[in-house]
């Protein structure tokens, strides 16, 4: 395969500009709501397409190099239709066009179209873009002789894991073609210039600043500069992923008159492990921190498959989850349950802040304007008993309607800790304190867990709404403690410990 | 055989073959409407002023703040239609209305330099609104007797004598929704003018004759003063049959008052608030049954909701009725049809075009009767299919009954049905908290359209003189493979090799008078206008290579691009050699072709005739598995055999047949439309109106194990090549998803529960269906059909299906 020039090397700083398929584009009066995929569109590149515009569907999906887990640089699937272009400033960008042409396919471009994975076609560039970051992803096991005879539900077939194309929507095919041209996937050929793109660091993040009609896009190069910045400026809106601001600008039509980006801040990019505690830097993409604790916090591995999409994820930080402060977002019921702490930092000083106590109202927090959510504190050790219960009408990529966190402490039979976090069933995100009083002191049996599930099937206040009626989240909520019970019944043990659970530190 | 499905040797067609786009689908290289805005100057975009009334009289509409934003050039509004301000063809959609009919209503439209202004200058729009009184649910709709169009009633026999003396009668009520389409690329359309006032729209249309019919009405011009092309949609499924043409009408509108393109393209929230959906539909039933579980006879009354305006509700509604039999013979029969007006978007064709919902009512009726009749669901569906011999209640002999019973029990073996039930009992015995279920239903669905006009098509071949082959035709490319079909078919009817032909997008000054790329029967009519007009050319073609070659012009061959006689000592000469010969004898080297589809009649008014050509059969096998502590399910494996004739294209079938059936369960277990009936202030307002809370099937609803086959020697006699049409039937194949949850919601109660499931079967309305199995009631039926009320308990949708049984 042949492809279009890439540049191994971090580009040149050079006036605010995209590479898009090895070629330097200037942003040249680019509006600071402008997005990447109305920017690419714009330029003649219109294989990416508005499905939802709002990261639902995955049609707008483009490869951006950033920074990897297990190799330097990784080709990084994200919802171009949420990203601002100018937060692209400096970054190398691949679309559908760049992979490969009609006469000289790329390796997945070739499996889709061979096996029927296109009918309509419009989704496809999105497919094409999310299915490759997965074939170029470093820890892809890849035999390449395993061709799926379609009769198997293996979600890492060949090293290819179908959660990477959670984030795109077909509305044509079923998805059999497109599950049979992923699991047909081979390795990358060793001339494959994507592939060797890898090995050289990303594009560094550059301070960027674009200002058009009056409104400013500004990405400070330090977090002392961001808290002057918004301490300055208090109207700021502050943006890390873009992933629920991206759907503000493009659904409601909310503009900013300043937009501070955080995403790549590198104060808020540490992940620390220590004896007593793990630091996750707010920054920090939901994808990247599921890459690095590699299941070292149970309750986390189950929820990272369940939270949005792999597009979504690749962008979403845990910061923004916390900071946008909605009650249905999914890491604060995990993060209740876990006691988690939140550090808010600002020019006066740092603050810690267990997240109970961070959530004010319906979208409101104690977070001043000057203040910025730095990292999340988990406390160690981790309760043994966890569970993650998302509600949903759909399996994956979709909202809850009810998310239930446990963290459950038992010892001789008898419940000495709980910690139980609820997202879905009121104005923010609440602990089932009463819940917890009910199991704490009781044994673990189904009498009294039956008991504490009546309770926790009146906390909160739900509501009913097109996702679930009211009767169906209360119902959840009791059923969820059920469901945690019997399936540890059911696995033969009263609290068991996965493989994975322990956390070395 | 035929000479239309007569395939020649070694035939072009029946060769599995992907999209003839698929390389520029996967580059990104394919072009859609939208994507020709860039390669255009000076394009305008447009922005609609959306009502937030569900119904309300316009006092006042001031444009002028909009003339204050940067960038807005012109507000489009009724004083500026030189034709007729309609959008439809029944003349009861005003494209700039005085009266808002539905919450989302496009009051008017504003022009602007980019799409950023023209989105502002909406904004600043001021209209005065008078509230008036909204229907929202088909049940107000009822009690308030809003009812629109023709009313229809389809009869056999004596319905209400065969229930009197029947063994078993049972009534119930059910109300099902309708489904968006969600194509992803939403509804587009891009004007031009050309020289001398000509109107150039391209449109993302399934019926571009009928959008450049619209577009010349508002316009007040001639039809030969508009030309509509579609290079190809990004999915339409029904939605773009009728709803495209006001846009187009908009966006040409503005072309010719400004002199500039004018470029329309709705967003996902716009779309989905102003665009017709699936019909959801309201059915009250008595059927009655003989001991042996026999359907001895159906009286129904279905009301669809229409929405504001007709459309397409007559048709779709006339289609309900001729579908509800399914594959299932009733003797006596009557069936009540009406469609409601409400203050919704006007629902419209949606693959599958009421048939899907015609066949829910009875698929409903027989999964939750089998149990109160003692009889396996499975056997109950068996006994009851048509025989030999029998005819719909319309009047169409059912000819190939036995080809139901072929796809049944070919299901049945390849999908180990009986083995896996025992296997599903057995599992079920061992897990308190998990059901599995397994289903089984047919699907019997008529291809033609109903109103008999339709039936006719057009096509144009042209051979150039290099002997390269273009060909056009009247159907539109939404993603389904006609035009790869059609390429098959040309090839297959020249004798050449499939890259001497290709395929140029549809034109309306190509091809005129052309019907919708709908009711499944684009394959069919445009294929048979494909080969009508191949076979002209052929047969001018093989005058000139007779007197080449020295042979009789009967016994000319053209096979893979050769030329020959019968006998080898004959020789050959090659195509373009042969082409070359022909055009210096002057011979004509291109043809329009037609076709109307023979020994079709309907009485829309007696609801009676034949109206299909033939039908479309197949058959699904659907296992699920259910947890009873929250009601979700996954799709375990789903055994597919169906019927497409000989198939034209075997990958693209296949293709068809998958898709329907994902996009089938969809509408039975997900996608939820949810509409705000409150008194509230936004009364009539979709709730669901967005990805994020309108959930299509998504990679974790794809049968974890999914075998699809075609039924094999399907050969069909009246149709192109041998091959049947397949964009809709299997869609309906997904009721056995359905109809396994209910199993397995049973499956939490006693044996013989007879279980009531909302539909869609969302994992909370399956929840409520499982609890009400598994929770003990205060009135057990003591046999099976004696009185009892299974209404669900608790769940606030189930309370709209409270079903009584009366033995």
């Amino acid at each position: 395969m042949t492809a279009p020039a890439v540049p191994s090397a971090p580009s040149v700083p050079c006036a605010p500009c995209v590479t898009v398929n090895g070629d330097q584009v200037p942003l040249d009066g680019v509006a600071a709501h402008t997005t990447t995929l109305d920017w690419l569109r714009d330029r003649g590149l219109t294989g990416a397409k508005e499905g939802c515009a709002e990261g639902e569907c995955g049609a707008c999906s483009v490869l951006v190099a950033r920074p990897g887990v297990e190799t330097e640089t990784e080709w990084t699937a994200v919802n171009a239709c949420l990203v601002p272009v100018a937060a692209l400033d400096g970054q190398e960008v691949v679309t559908s066009e760049g992979l490969g042409t009609s006469s000289d396919l790329h390796p997945v471009q070739q499996e889709l179209a061979v096996r029927g994975g296109s009918q309509c076609g419009y989704c496809t560039p999105g497919f094409v873009c999310s299915l490759a970051a997965e074939f170029y992803r470093a820890g892809r096991v890849s035999t390449g002789d395993e061709v799926s005879s379609g009769s198997t539900a293996d979600e890492h077939h060949c090293g290819v894991d179908m959660h990477a194309l959670s984030g795109n929507l077909c509305r044509c095919t079923g998805y059999r073609p497109i599950r049979d041209a992923a699991y047909a996937l081979g390795a990358p050929a060793d001339d494959d210039t994507f592939a060797a793109r890898r090995q050289a660091p990303p594009p560094a993040p550059r301070p960027t600043r674009l200002a058009v009609d009056g409104a400013e896009y500004v990405r400070p190069a330090t977090l002392a500069e961001t808290l002057a910045l918004l301490t300055e400026r208090p109207e700021a809106q502050v943006v890390a992923g873009s992933t629920d601001w991206g759907v503000e600008v493009n659904i409601r039509g909310r503009r900013a008159p300043l937009v501070v980006a955080v995403d790549r801040l590198p104060e808020l990019r540490e992940l620390r492990i220590e004896d007593d505690v793990i630091e996750l830097g707010a920054a920090l993409t939901l994808t990247e921190i599921e890459r690095r604790l590699d299941g070292r916090v149970p309750l986390l591995a189950e929820l990272f498959p369940q939270f949005a999409s792999r597009l979504i994820r690749n962008s979403a930080t845990i910061g923004g989850n916390i900071g946008t402060a909605s009650p249905i977002g999914d890491a604060p019921p995990a993060l209740l349950a876990l006691d988690a702490e939140v550090v808010l930092a600002s020019p006066r000083g740092e603050r810690v802040l267990p997240l109970a106590d961070y959530f004010t109202g319906y979208r409101e927090t104690v977070r001043a304007a000057d203040e910025l959510i730095r990292s999340v504190r988990i406390p160690l050790p981790l309760a043994p008993l966890v569970a993650f219960h998302k509600i949903a009408k759909r399996r994956f990529d979709d909202i809850s309607s009810v998310a239930v966190g446990f963290a459950l402490e038992v010892a001789d039979g008898t419940v000495t800790r709980a910690r139980i976090g609820l997202g879905g069933v009121a104005a923010t995100p609440i602990r089932a304190v009463a819940t917890e009083d009910a199991l704490v002191g009781r044994p673990w049996t189904e009498e009294s867990v039956r008991r504490a599930a009546a309770v926790l099937a009146t906390e909160g206040t739900p509501m009913d709404d097109h996702r679930a009626s009211a009767s169906y989240r209360s119902a959840m909520l009791g059923q969820s403690l059920l469901r945690l019970f019997w399936s540890r019944q059911a696995r033969g043990h009263c609290v068991q410990t996965p493989k994975k659970q322990e956390v070395s530190a | 055989m035929s000479a239309l499905s007569e395939r020649p040797e070694n035939p072009t067609v029946g060769i599995p073959l992907p999209h003839e786009s698929a390389a520029l689908h996967v580059t990104g290289e394919a072009l859609y409407t939208d994507d020709l805005v860039g390669r255009l100057t000076g394009v305008l975009h447009a922005w609609p002023v959306q009502a937030p009334h569900a119904h309300a009289r316009i006092t006042a509409l001031r444009t002028e703040p909009a003339h204050d934003v940067p960038g807005v050039v012109r507000v489009l509004t009724a004083d500026d239609v030189p034709g007729i301000n309609d959008a439809g063809v029944k003349h009861d959609e005003p494209l700039f209305p005085s009266e808002v009919m539905f919450h989302g209503h496009a009051v008017c439209w504003v022009l602007g330099e980019t799409q950023e202004a023209a989105r502002l200058g909406a904004a600043a729009v001021e209209v005065d609104y008078e509230p008036l009184p909204a229907l929202v649910t088909v049940p107000e709709a009822i009690a308030a007797e809003s009812f629109q169009g023709t009313p229809r009633n389809l009869a056999r026999g004596d319905a209400a004598a065969a229930l009197e003396k029947a063994a078993h009668v049972f009534e119930g009520e059910f109300e099902f929704a309708g489904q968006e389409h969600f194509y992803l690329e939403t509804h587009v359309s891009l004007a031009l003018v050309d020289e001398g006032g000509q109107v150039l729209v391209h449109s993302s249309t399934q019926h571009p004759s009928e959008t450049q019919e619209i577009v010349a009405h508002v316009l007040g011009v001639p039809s030969h003063e508009v030309t509509v092309q579609c290079l190809r949609m990004g999915g339409a499924f029904g939605g773009k049959e009728m709803q495209p043409h006001g846009y187009a009408a908009i966006a040409a509108l503005g072309a010719t008052l400004t002199g500039r393109p004018v470029r329309l393209r709705l967003n996902r929230t716009q779309d989905i608030t102003m665009s017709g959906k699936r019909h959801g539909f309201h059915s009250t039933w008595r059927v009655g049954f003989d001991d042996d579980g026999h359907i001895l006879a159906l009286d129904a009354t279905l009301t669809a909701d229409g929405g504001w305006s007709l459309d397409l509700s007559e048709p779709v509604l006339a289609r309900a009725l001729c579908h509800i039999d399914n594959a299932y013979w009733v003797p006596d029969i009557r069936v009540d049809g009406r469609v409601a007006r409400t203050n919704k978007t006007s629902q419209t064709a949606f693959r599958g075009f009421g048939g899907p919902q015609g066949m829910l009512v009875m698929e409903d009726i027989l999964g939750r009767c089998a149990p109160l009749l003692g009889i396996d669901p499975l056997e109950l569906r068996r006994r009851n299919f048509y025989q030999q011999g029998q005819t719909t209640p319309y009047g169409q002999p059912v000819r190939q009954a036995d080809r139901l019973a072929a796809c049944w029990d070919q299901v049945a073996a390849s999908g180990e049905v009986a083995q896996r039930r025992a296997e599903i009992a057995e599992f079920n015995r061992q897990h308190p908290h998990t059901k599995r279920g397994l289903a089984m239903t047919p699907v019997k669905f008529g291809i033609s359209f109903n109103l008999t006009a339709f039936n006719q098509a057009g096509a144009l071949v042209h051979v150039y003189k290099d002997g390269s082959v273009l060909i056009n035709h009247g159907g539109t490319e939404m993603g389904q493979g006609l035009h790869t079909k059609m390429l098959q078919v040309a090839a297959t009817a020249l004798g050449l090799p499939l890259s001497r032909v290709r395929l140029a997008p549809t034109r309306t000054d190509k091809v005129p008078n052309t019907s919708a790329t709908a009711a499944s029967s684009g394959a069919d009519l445009n294929g048979a206008a494909i080969k009508n007009a191949c076979e002209q050319i052929r047969e001018r073609l093989a005058q000139v290579a007779g007197g080449l070659l020295g042979v009789s012009p009967r016994d000319v061959r053209i096979e893979d691009g050769v030329v020959h006689g019968l006998s080898p000592a004959s020789g050959s000469v090659g195509w373009n050699e042969l082409v070359n010969t022909a055009y210096h004898q002057r011979v004509q080297l291109w043809a329009s072709g037609f076709y109307r589809t023979d020994g079709l009649h309907w009485d829309a008014n007696a609801m009676q005739g034949e109206p299909f050509k033939y039908f479309a059969n197949g058959v699904a096998a659907a296992e699920v598995e259910v947890d009873g502590f929250t009601g979700a399910y996954t799709l375990r494996r789903v055994d597919i055999v169906h019927d497409v004739g000989d198939s034209l294209s075997p990958l693209i079938d296949i293709g068809q047949i998958e898709g329907g059936f994902v996009q089938g369960a969809g509408w039975l277990t997900l996608e939820d439309l949810r509409w705000d009936t409150s008194d509230g202030p936004n009364r009539g307002r979709l709730a669901t109106q967005a990805a994020s809370t309108y959930k299509l099937p998504s990679f974790s609803e794809m049968p974890e194990d999914f075998r699809v086959k075609l039924l094999e020697k399907a050969h069909e006699e009246g149709a192109v090549y041998g091959s049947k049409a397949v964009g809709e039937p299997p869609l309906m194949l997904a009721f056995s998803v359905r109809e396994a949850l209910r199993e397995a919601a049973a499956a939490f109660g006693p044996a013989g529960t007879s279980v009531d499931l909302a539909s869609p079967a969302t994992p909370e309305a399956v929840y409520w269906a499982l609890d009400a199995a598994r929770t003990p009631r205060a009135t057990e039926p003591a046999a099976g059909d004696t009185a009892a009320e299974p209404a669900m308990a608790g769940g606030p949708r189930g309370s709209e299906e409270a079903t009584t049984w009366s033995g």
